[in-house]
């Protein structure tokens, strides 16, 4: 059996059986929603109608309904896909990465993270898709033969990359989450107490008992799959950096923004779990198994990564000063002192300043306090991508076709109704799935629940005396 | 274990630890203990069980190697040898030369035969479909009770048995 110090504080609040492991977990799909979450569903669902209005109405009349223009040809749009993108970052880290680091805090907070990285790079999709202006030729970047369309795709694209970094990223998260699931979905088919209830589940189970041979294989699958992820997640971000870092536009041609893209989605994609977990834990009354504990560790990556961030732009700044290159200077001074300089700054005091505030103690063990900041961190993160985007195109070599850019109510309502469709997207599965990986969850209970610490630290005292 | 013709008599269990001690002891008495269905994996119980360490992760490497060796024929072939382009002062007219050019796709390429490949084969090799019906003993093995499957050649040894498997500590015996 696996022991633990019981110095360490307890992954499981009180004296938790497996049985209680699986009451807990089962209760939101076995009851009825409250009224908190129809409202919260219905607000999500009418963002999301937005989107699919704004969306049509920029399919059928075409791209100038955007506020583009020759100089700005990417602004929300992209910046929106990378955002996202980065958000779900942190769902692939706390499986695979954390597995690997055999972190057993991770296991009651991955499902939800998975979850919420698959969500994201849905809505990081639905940008790539719109922004295409032509979404029924967006089969084009795919390897097909010439009778298709176009000429072969060219590989030496970093765009092309992107096509293969994103949908590897978002097929094998899929088939990551959707395994680890099949033992816990079989849970809920063991207790159904209704026909139509055992009949889903038992399709979405696939007939998983749990046999011997079962568990061999399963834990081989996911300890692999944590191994393929943490590369493939590290590449993902690194591929959407170079979208940016392979051109020649001032501000973006860096050697830099690999690793700082990988830290900034890090960054954000923690300050996503914090604003969506502190409510599901107090909505499903989850506390005691996403307890403070969880929340200090979580805010205790958002100040590590916030940190390298804030390293980053500090370095960026001074190579540009370095480099000797006036394009690339004035991008900069631009950034922090021309027309977006409210951009510039909003992000500087988001993602550097904010963070810092976790080297209190006091702060990460705060719920309201980790709220309060994921918020800034999540905002900050967009200002990021915005500054990166907007800023560096909208005055590069060329001062005749400077220009400003500003947003029309069309590309709101796809951001807003993003917002929409992910949120739509977890409270359908806050309730339809467990939000915890229970039969992962039950391996600690006898040795990391607070009533087994308890023990432990009795039978410990009776020895030495 | 899904063998129709196999009798079984089935031990249920409330704790992990009883089940991994029971196991050997039942053996050196000579029962034929085939299998164990927990609600989560029991680390050691491999071993007790004999059984044999899978090979899945040979067959994610194999899958993979698969991955990496299309991406690199599908880009030569489309880039370099059918249609090369010179695109941006950069054209493609030697593998050896845009190979690096080529490696994100090849990676990702890997990662995605390497993953499906091992999910597909873990699904097929384990029988998990959708729509197939579950042999499900106790209603409580995917809660917090532990089933121990035990093979008998004929009913008369199925007295033996229940009382060998209570003896070890079972709560509830099953035929």
């Amino acid at each position: 059996m696996h022991k633990e110090s019981e110095l360490r504080p307890p992954l499981i609040l009180g004296d938790k059986t497996w049985h209680d492991i699986t009451e807990d977990v089962c209760r939101p799909v076995e009851s009825k929603a409250n009224k908190w979450w129809w409202l919260a569903f219905s607000v999500s669902l009418a963002a999301f109608i937005w989107w699919v209005i704004a969306v049509s109405y920029t399919v059928g009349t075409g791209l100038g309904v955007w506020g583009l223009n020759k100089t700005v040809g990417w602004a929300w749009d992209i910046t929106n896909f990378v955002w996202w993108v980065g958000i779900g970052h942190a769902g692939t880290l706390i499986s695979a990465i954390l597995l690997l680091f055999r972190q057993k805090w991770r296991l009651s907070i991955n499902r939800s993270a998975e979850a919420m990285t698959i969500f994201a790079v849905i809505c990081a999709a639905s940008f790539i898709v719109s922004h295409m202006g032509r979404p029924w030729v967006a089969y084009w970047p795919l390897p097909l033969p010439n009778q298709f369309g176009s000429l072969w795709v060219n590989f030496n694209s970093p765009l092309v990359w992107d096509v293969f970094a994103i949908s590897t990223y978002f097929s094998v998260s899929l088939a990551f989450w959707y395994t680890g699931l099949i033992p816990d979905f079989a849970v809920i088919r063991d207790r159904a107490n209704t026909k139509w209830r055992k009949r889903i589940y038992t399709i979405l189970s696939f007939g998983w008992i749990g046999s011997a041979k079962n568990w061999q294989r399963f834990e081989e699958v996911s300890l692999v799959l944590a191994g393929l992820s943490t590369p493939l997640v590290l590449s993902v971000h690194s591929v959407v950096s170079m979208d940016f870092a392979t051109s020649i536009v001032p501000g973006w041609h860096t050697t830099i923004f690999p690793p700082y893209f990988v830290a900034g989605a890090i960054f954000s994609g923690f300050a996503m779990v914090q604003t969506l977990l502190i409510i599901v834990r107090k909505v499903l009354t989850l506390e005691d198994y996403i307890t403070i504990y969880h929340i200090d560790m979580m805010n205790r990556v958002i100040l590590i990564t916030g940190s390298i961030v804030g390293v980053a732009y500090i370095t960026e700044f001074f190579i540009a000063w370095y480099s000797g290159v006036e394009y690339e200077q004035y991008a900069f001074i631009n950034r922090a002192t021309g027309p977006y300089w409210w951009a510039y700054w909003s992000m500087m005091t988001c993602n550097v300043i904010t963070p810092q505030l976790f080297w209190s103690k006091k702060l990460r063990e705060s719920v309201f306090a980790t709220f309060i900041i994921s918020i800034f961190v999540n905002v900050g993160m967009w200002f990021e991508r915005f500054v990166i985007i907007v800023t560096s195109l909208h005055r590069d070599y060329l001062p005749s076709s400077w220009t400003m850019y500003s947003p029309t109510w069309v590309e709101a309502g796809i951001f807003i109704g993003s917002i929409g469709l992910f949120f739509t997207c977890f409270l359908i599965f806050v309730r339809v799935f467990p939000v915890i990986a229970m039969s992962e969850l039950k391996t600690i209970v006898k040795s990391s629940t607070e009533g087994a610490k308890k023990k432990q630290a009795a039978t410990a005292k009776q020895e030495t005396h | 274990m899904s063998a129709k013709n196999k009798k079984f008599v089935y031990g249920i269990f409330d704790d992990d630890q009883v089940v991994l001690n029971a196991i050997p002891a039942l053996k050196s008495k000579g029962l034929k203990v085939k299998d164990v269905i927990s609600p989560f994996p029991i680390h050691g119980l491999d071993e007790v069980l004999g059984l044999e360490r899978t090979r899945i992760s040979i067959a994610c490497f194999l899958f993979g190697m698969t991955g990496c060796g299309l991406a690199l024929l599908m880009t030569s072939y489309m880039n370099i040898f059918d249609w090369p382009m010179d695109i941006g002062g950069k054209p493609s007219f030697a593998f050896y030369k845009n190979l690096p050019a080529f490696i994100p796709v090849t990676f990702e390429s890997t990662v995605l035969c390497a993953a499906h490949g091992m999910v597909i084969t873990f699904l097929l090799r384990s029988k998990l479909l959708p729509g197939v019906e579950p042999h499900v003993i106790h209603p409580r093995m995917s809660d917090d009770q532990f089933v121990m499957a035990v093979q008998i050649n004929d009913d008369s040894e199925i007295a033996n048995v229940e009382s060998q498997l209570r003896a070890a500590g079972a709560i509830e015996t099953k035929k």
